[in-house]
């Protein structure tokens, strides 16, 4: 029976092949499942090929950052950011600790939602991904030629850092907004007295061109709504910031439905320019809080931790001109500006439209001072004023919109699990497709600049149930692919994903791949423990503590006998690579050392801590399959009792 | 009876993909011709593959070097440096180590070898006769590619010829 139903398959994908494997050039059958046209061909890289586009999808809960490359969905790299990560030592070994400390203490885990890619002049640009931590709010800056975590700010007076990262379109700033409204600065208080007292903050992060670093330049200090999703103006709104609050009744109880009374919700556009100018005017204040600034440092291959104790606060209330009120129907979640800068949508993820705005008729409601009233000193537009149209019954929870440079926008649909594209413009709708199960962000690589790569479209899902070989009652979550290059849409893929795949950046891999640094050099090494050469290796005793300097390439180490060490020491490897060639990393580890392996790229220096536990004689060995003599890489430490007159002895070879 | 179709089925589906598949035979990139060295008798020993060492310049970018009847100096003396630097974890100048000894090197190697067994590690151990027998000899330990520059490369060479 069952083979039989196998055959059946076989032949009926044997013959399907057939008809279309003969029809190169020929017209797109638009409405085709995915059975029935060359899919496989278009998502398939052969073995050595390189994929068309780079896609860098956030692990969510992961605390993570996952490099897949599309179309083929391949994963490549998961790059540590929020979380610690044993396979690469991230927050394990000395030089990472630091990047994980903030106000609160170190923390070894966060949720990561929304990356963002650097732009110039509103297009990618290839040199950082930005990425929150939702739950202790941070940003981290991620480069894209090491593909390391390089840089992470906490940002005070924020709490669930959703409305983040998104970059202005020259990266002059990464903008982060708060989804919690809280007593600001914190504060003992009733829970129920926080209608008028809590407050959101928006903060506006300067980036430094050359190096990428972060600085909390000022934070508009907003009524106390909930802050859900921003994205930048660009063309003529560049300068602008616009942001979705949902919870404009401030409940603070059941917000499931307490926070769903009003018709409206507003998009908040905070005009940035603006901003730097009351704080050029000394309009600010500056108040007192506590927040960590990390930074490793790609020559000492090691980051430090800094502790900063002020930011500068604008109260819109007093300052004119900085925010404004755009009405917006039923708690919107996405905010989306359109290539052109001209279209805000927003996403009423209760209506049962879409709503888009006019950053034109927007400055022309200003300019006209045509308010509908204020809430907390904030002039309110009208919304007959701002609006341009509205998408009608495009489907059922709307919240996620982007683009594809063509004149197309594509909505994702969560509760109808759907993805429609429409035109704007005309705003009707032209297609829509399913997706497999309940789908959140979308991604179109560029999407969320001036100039979308309008090729494929990915779609990132919350639920995954039937899709895959069952897990046990964990299953992996997933993404898919579209291709959108017709007028239909058509699903290509589906691919497993880390953690949620909450939202994603894309660009094409030629943006990206020239830069991707090769190799550590070892006269860039900086680390202060670094070991450039074997004659240098050695091992320093200083009281109870000992600093080995060791050095690896294929297949040894230096030294790889140590006698001497002595119960109670607490002996530090510090570790270098000494290769010079492109994918030749190592990696180390102690028997029962209390900590991760080092996985060491090279020319780089890692270091981890030991703590003998007992007399004898510990093996240590390569733990990254490195050469033909991998398995001979390998050393011993002999561990005395405290007291013991066992000199300090470091040899290799016997010398 | 049932699996008799079912296969005359499979037979022609095949038949189909097969007329239509020129273009993924264009596609494979696995089916290159053998390494030329596999064309050739073998060198069987290292003596018998250094037999014309004098001949040998080695597979990589260099193909000339002119050596001045002197030795300069500051050349050696900036090889010396780059040797330290990027070689002695697998090279001792006078004792077989991971690799062999540097010393009288110029008397057993052309000066474009050496460059090219520098520059070109993986290529040589694949298809150059003494790299290969050499490979074999020390256990199969690779020699690392540590990304010298020709100069610096041409430098050591300058170097070596002090080690005699």
């Amino acid at each position: 029976m069952n083979m039989y139903k196998n055959t059946l398959i076989i032949i009926a994908i044997g013959i399907s092949m057939a008809i279309t494997s003969c029809n190169n050039g020929g017209s797109k059958k638009s409405n085709a499942g995915a059975l029935s046209g060359n899919v496989a061909e278009r998502v398939y890289v052969a073995p050595g090929e390189h994929d068309e586009y780079y896609g860098f999808i956030s692990g969510g809960f992961s605390g993570q950052l996952a490099v897949h490359g599309l179309p083929s969905g391949r994963l490549f790299k998961v790059i540590p950011v929020f979380s610690v990560d044993a396979e690469k030592g991230y927050g394990f070994n000395e030089e990472t600790k630091p990047m994980l400390e903030t106000s609160f203490g170190s923390i070894p885990w966060d949720d990561s939602h929304h990356p963002d890619l650097s732009q110039t002049n509103g297009e990618i640009d290839g040199r950082w991904c930005f990425l929150n931590a939702n739950n202790t709010p941070r940003i981290a800056r991620i480069s894209l030629s090491t593909f390391e975590t390089e840089e992470i700010i906490e940002i005070p007076n924020s709490a669930g850092n959703h409305s983040s990262a998104f970059v202005t379109e020259n990266t002059e700033y990464v903008v982060a907004g708060t989804r919690f409204a809280v007593p600001v600065p914190q504060r003992d208080m009733p829970i129920e007295e926080y209608k008028g007292n809590f407050k959101g903050a928006v903060s506006f992060i300067k980036i430094d061109q050359e190096t990428g670093n972060m600085n909390l330049e000022f934070q508009v200090l907003m009524p106390g709504f909930n802050y859900d999703l921003g994205h930048p103006g660009r063309g003529n709104s560049h300068g602008w910031f616009f942001f979705t609050t949902y919870n404009t009744e401030e409940a603070n109880t059941l917000l499931e439905v307490n926070a769903s009374q009003n018709d409206k919700d507003f998009i908040a556009a905070i005009n940035w320019k603006k901003a730097l100018e009351y704080v050029e005017q000394g309009k600010f204040q500056e108040m007192k809080t506590k927040y960590a600034h990390n930074v490793y440092d790609e020559s000492t291959h090691a980051a430090s931790s800094e502790m900063i104790k002020t930011v500068k606060v604008l109260d819109p209330s007093q300052l004119p001109g900085l925010v404004y009120f755009l009405p917006t129907p039923k708690s919107p979640h996405g905010c989306d500006v359109d290539p052109t800068g001209e279209y805000i949508v927003g996403a009423g993820k209760l209506a049962a439209a879409l709503t888009v705005h006019s950053f034109t008729k927007m400055l022309e409601a200003i300019d006209g001072q045509k308010f509908d009233g204020e809430a907390y000193g904030i002039p309110i537009l009208k919304y007959e004023d701002v609006v341009a149209g509205v998408v009608q019954n495009p489907g059922l929870g709307p919240l996620h919109t982007e683009f594809d440079g063509r004149g197309n926008a594509y909505t994702t649909f969560f509760i109808s699990s759907e993805v429609v594209k429409w035109k704007l413009g005309t705003w009707e709708v032209v297609d829509r497709k399913p997706t497999y199960y309940s789908v959140g962000h979308l991604m179109i690589p560029g999407g969320n600049s001036r100039k979308p790569w309008g090729k494929y479209l990915v779609a990132m899902n919350k639920i995954t149930k039937d899709r895959y070989l069952p897990t046990g009652p964990e299953m992996c979550q997933s993404a898919q692919l579209y291709d959108i290059s017709g007028e239909k849409m058509e699903l290509l893929l589906d691919f497993p994903t880390i953690g949620e795949p909450h939202y994603a950046a894309g660009a094409a891999a030629d943006v990206i791949a020239p830069k991707s640094k090769k190799f550590y050099k070892l006269e860039e090494n900086k680390h202060p423990y670094a070991t450039k050469s074997e004659k240098d290796a050695k091992v320093v005793r200083d009281g109870n503590t000992v600093h080995v300097y060791m050095t690896m390439i294929r297949s040894h180490f230096a030294p790889d006998n140590i006698e001497g060490i002595k119960m109670g020491d607490r002996v530090y490897f510090h570790v270098t690579n000494l290769e010079q060639d492109f994918d030749v990393p190592h990696g180390i580890s102690m028997i029962g050392a209390n900590t991760s392996e080092l996985l060491i790229m090279p020319g780089q220096t890692e270091t981890f801590a030991w703590e003998p536990k007992g007399e004898g004689v510990w093996p240590f060995y390569c733990t990254d399959f490195c050469s033909a003599l991998h398995q001979e890489m390998q050393g011993y430490v002999r561990v005395s009792a405290k007291g013991s007159d066992v000199p300090l002895k470091w040899t290799l070879d016997g010398e | 009876m049932k699996s008799n179709k079912s296969t005359y089925l499979i037979l022609i589906s095949l038949l189909f993909i097969a007329s239509c598949g020129s273009s993924t035979q264009e596609k494979d990139n696995t089916s290159k011709e053998p390494p030329k060295s596999m064309l050739k008798s073998e060198p069987a020993t290292l003596e018998e593959a250094e037999r014309d060492w004098k001949d040998n310049k080695g597979i990589g970018p260099v193909s000339g070097v002119e050596l001045a009847a002197e030795i300069d100096q500051k050349m050696a003396e900036e090889g010396k440096a780059v040797y330290e630097a990027k070689c002695t974890a697998c090279h001792k100048a006078e004792k077989q180590f991971i690799g062999p000894a540097p010393k009288g090197i110029m008397a057993r190697r052309t000066p474009e070898w050496i460059m090219n067994m520098i520059l070109n590690p993986e290529g040589m151990v694949a298809e150059d006769p003494i790299a290969k027998q050499l490979l074999i000899k020390f256990n199969g330990s690779p020699m690392a590619n540590q990304n010298l520059t020709e100069q610096e490369a041409r430098t050591v060479v300058e170097y070596f010829r002090t080690l005699n």
